[in-house]
């Protein structure tokens, strides 16, 4: 039998049908919904008289437009009260079980899928936001929809797609202490670039990835789509299961033994052939700073920002200067030299335990630099969120002068009341830096969570590994 | 979807290239929840003199004479005469939505965006590509004292109706197939119900935690 990959593997076991050009029906196992892409999905079920194909493959919470601090008196801005209001109708009225705002449950829905083992190994995961490819990191195939195709799963379960090709990134051998999940997405997308995965499902492998925890495998997934990939997974090994194990969605004991010795299959067979392939040595990378308006504008913390003078492709310099115009950055300007007004823990990408754990270790003992107007500490749900109380991290993070929130997307995209003022610069764990990302005019440096950390406490950036 | 088969309407002009999303349907009227509702909305920023914001009584808003849309020869036009790149910009889907609940049928242009193009055929709305000649030649037509009707017949590929005679377009034979059936990829899909029931049924043997 021909070597698969594990994306053949993922792929083929949801083949309903397959058209000569290949236009694939593939089925979809789990369906994550949140407030801001399903709203049009189910008034075109209503306008259509359709009902919802299977509801228990459904799952709902509210993340984008939930505000962070006390949700006793709701929420003020009346345009996110109605699409929260309208995802509480929905879930109702369609039967969907649904983590509403004041759930214990409650939280980003990229967090809240893999903690619950909503999302599986072996599971194809679709929900109409771009980062889903994060429940890659359990072994899933894991993508973005749009609002048609949200309205197209909840009506037949099963989406029309074509099959992307397969690309492997290695990330070979071990990273140095202090060096994280996060410093290792940024250094693969500033190596392949925004539009390196375009047309690719990417599977991350190497002794690096293997030695991340399954949040820190997230975290890489997370920003596969960055890298411009759809889908983004990682193999199933034994921390997969682990992870797994017990979880409430998760198989119960009567189908546990099967469940697992399938999910064991999940890997990529030896000689298995990709269409691209991309080493990356993991000692070469550094904690990482972005520096632009794009994640692959990004350098390792005791770089400088670049020189669009020395960029040999016209199109890309000019790129350059309008991303350093934007940030108010100059060329030759030490990364550790730059101060954020503003310090973001949280988003899908950095808002899990082992990420509150990494940036308390740095925070414990210090104070918030006087420089830095705020900082925010958002959990990624209710439980990551009750986790790091348990732990006392919630003591070192207001001790140390950070505000601890309610979990949701807060200052990653700035639908709520979390954001930054024109001009005013932030260190955020969350993925894109985008132009106006989090609030019009706002400057945003990706970085990880001890790094976020490391900069609140010193007023600049600063290697993690210094302090 | 309604079946789309012959079609005559008015043809509005919109002469200019590279028409965005966003001049589409400003972003600030993404936050809705519904999908229909945004055809007074469409072009919010061309068509009338003030700053639009969800929620306003757009019938009291003051309109700006100038734009084609609300020249009175143009009223109840369903076939929008579009310039090169026409829907440029996001994904989202918000801007075939306005534009069809405004009562666009057809875009006629040399050009479209590749995902707004893909969105259209999912809302029901006809983009249809001609060469620059032509659509300059109907350009000035649409634009002379009385208004420009045309015929649009899907089945013939075919616009009539202008001064030149019939004028022939392509579309790929599937997408025409749907539009003409009134298939969206729903409908589309749920042809093939017996084969979404057979993968699940195999699946629940095969894998039963997946059904809990
Ligand atoms: S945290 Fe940010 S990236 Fe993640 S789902 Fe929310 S808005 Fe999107």
């Amino acid at each position: 039998m021909k070597a698969k990959t594990l994306y053949d593997k993922l792929w083929d076991a949801h083949v309903v049908r397959e058209e000569a050009d290949g236009t694939t029906l593939l089925y979809i196992d789990r369906h994550l919904v949140h407030e801001v892409t399903s709203p049009q999905a189910f008034e075109g079920l209503r306008l259509a008289g359709r009902p919802l194909w299977r509801r228990g493959a459904n799952l709902a919470t509210a993340d984008h437009n939930v505000p962070t601090t006390d949700r006793s008196r709701g929420i003020a801005d009346p345009v996110s009260k109605v699409q929260v209001d309208t995802l509480d109708q929905n879930c109702a009225e369609f039967d969907i079980v649904e983590f509403g705002m004041n759930d214990p449950r409650q939280g980003i829905v990229h967090v809240v899928g893999p903690e619950q083992g909503a999302t599986l190994p072996g599971m194809t995961v679709v929900c109409g936001d771009s980062h889903t490819s994060t429940h890659g990191a359990v072994g899933a195939l894991a993508h973005g929809i749009g609002t048609s195709e949200v309205e197209h799963v909840l009506a037949t379960q099963c989406l029309i797609q074509k099959k992307s090709k397969a690309m492997l990134v290695v990330v070979d051998g071990t990273v140095g202490p202090g060096v994280t999940a996060k410093d290792i997405v940024l250094a693969i997308i500033g190596r392949i670039g925004t539009a390196g995965g375009t047309g690719y499902a990417i599977e991350f492998s190497g002794e690096a990835i293997r030695d991340l925890s399954i949040e820190g495998r997230m975290t890489v997934c997370n920003m596969a789509i960055e890298a411009g990939a759809r889908a983004g997974f990682v193999a199933v090994d034994a921390k997969t299961i682990d992870y797994v194990r017990g979880r409430p969605f998760a198989p119960g004991p009567e189908h546990w033994d099967r469940a697992v010795a399938h999910w064991q299959t999940l890997h990529s067979d030896d000689g298995a052939e990709f269409d691209r392939v991309v080493v990356i040595p993991a000692a070469e990378i550094r904690p990482q700073v972005t520096w632009g308006t794009s994640p692959e504008m990004v350098v390792a913390v005791d770089g400088a920002v670049p020189d669009p003078a020395a960029e040999s492709d016209p199109v890309k310099a000019d790129g350059m200067r309008r991303a350093l115009d934007y940030m108010g950055l100059h060329a030759g300007t030490p990364i550790t030299e730059i101060r954020p007004d503003k310090v973001f823990i949280g988003s899908c990408t950095n808002s899990r335990i082992e990420d509150l754990r990494a940036a308390a270790a740095v925070a414990k003992g210090r104070k918030v630099a006087a420089g830095i107007r705020q900082a925010l500490v958002v959990p990624g749900s209710g439980p990551v969120k009750a986790q790091a109380e348990r732990e006392g991290l919630d003591r070192i993070f207001i001790d140390a002068g950070f505000e601890w929130r309610e979990p949701g997307c807060s200052m990653c995209l700035a639908m709520n009341a979390d954001r930054l003022e024109a001009g005013e610069r932030c260190a955020s764990t969350s993925n894109r830096n985008f132009e106006g990302r989090q609030g019009q005019g706002g400057r945003t440096h990706l970085v990880s969570p001890a790094m976020a950390a490391a900069a609140a406490v010193t007023g600049h950036f600063v290697d993690v590994r210094d302090l | 979807m309604d079946r789309f088969v012959t079609f005559t309407g008015v043809v509005c002009p919109l002469d200019r290239s590279n028409v965005d999303t966003d001049a589409i349907i400003p972003k600030q009227f993404l936050k809705s929840i519904k999908r229909t509702g945004f055809g007074p909305n469409l072009f919010d920023a061309w068509r009338y003199l003030d700053h639009g914001e969800p929620g306003m009584d757009n019938s009291r808003r003051p309109v700006n004479p100038e734009f084609v849309l609300n020249d009175p020869r143009y009223a109840g036009a369903s076939i929008l005469l579009a310039r090169e790149n026409f829907g440029c910009g996001s994904s989202r889907e918000h801007a075939p939505w306005a534009l069809a609940d405004y009562g666009f049928k057809v875009i006629v242009a040399p050009s479209y965006a590749d995902i707004f193009y893909n969105n259209s055929f999912k809302n029901g709305l006809l983009p249809i590509v001609l060469n620059a000649a032509t659509v300059d030649a109907l350009f000035d037509q649409a634009q002379g004292s009385e208004a420009l009707t045309l015929t649009v017949d899907l089945d013939a590929q075919q616009i009539r109706g202008g001064d030149g005679g019939p004028i022939g377009f392509d579309i790929d034979p599937f997408r025409k197939h749907c539009l003409l059936e009134g298939l969206d990829d729903i409908g589309l899909t749920l042809q093939h119900v017996d084969d979404i029931r057979a993968y699940e049924a195999k699946r629940r043997v095969e894998a039963p935690w997946l059904f809990k």
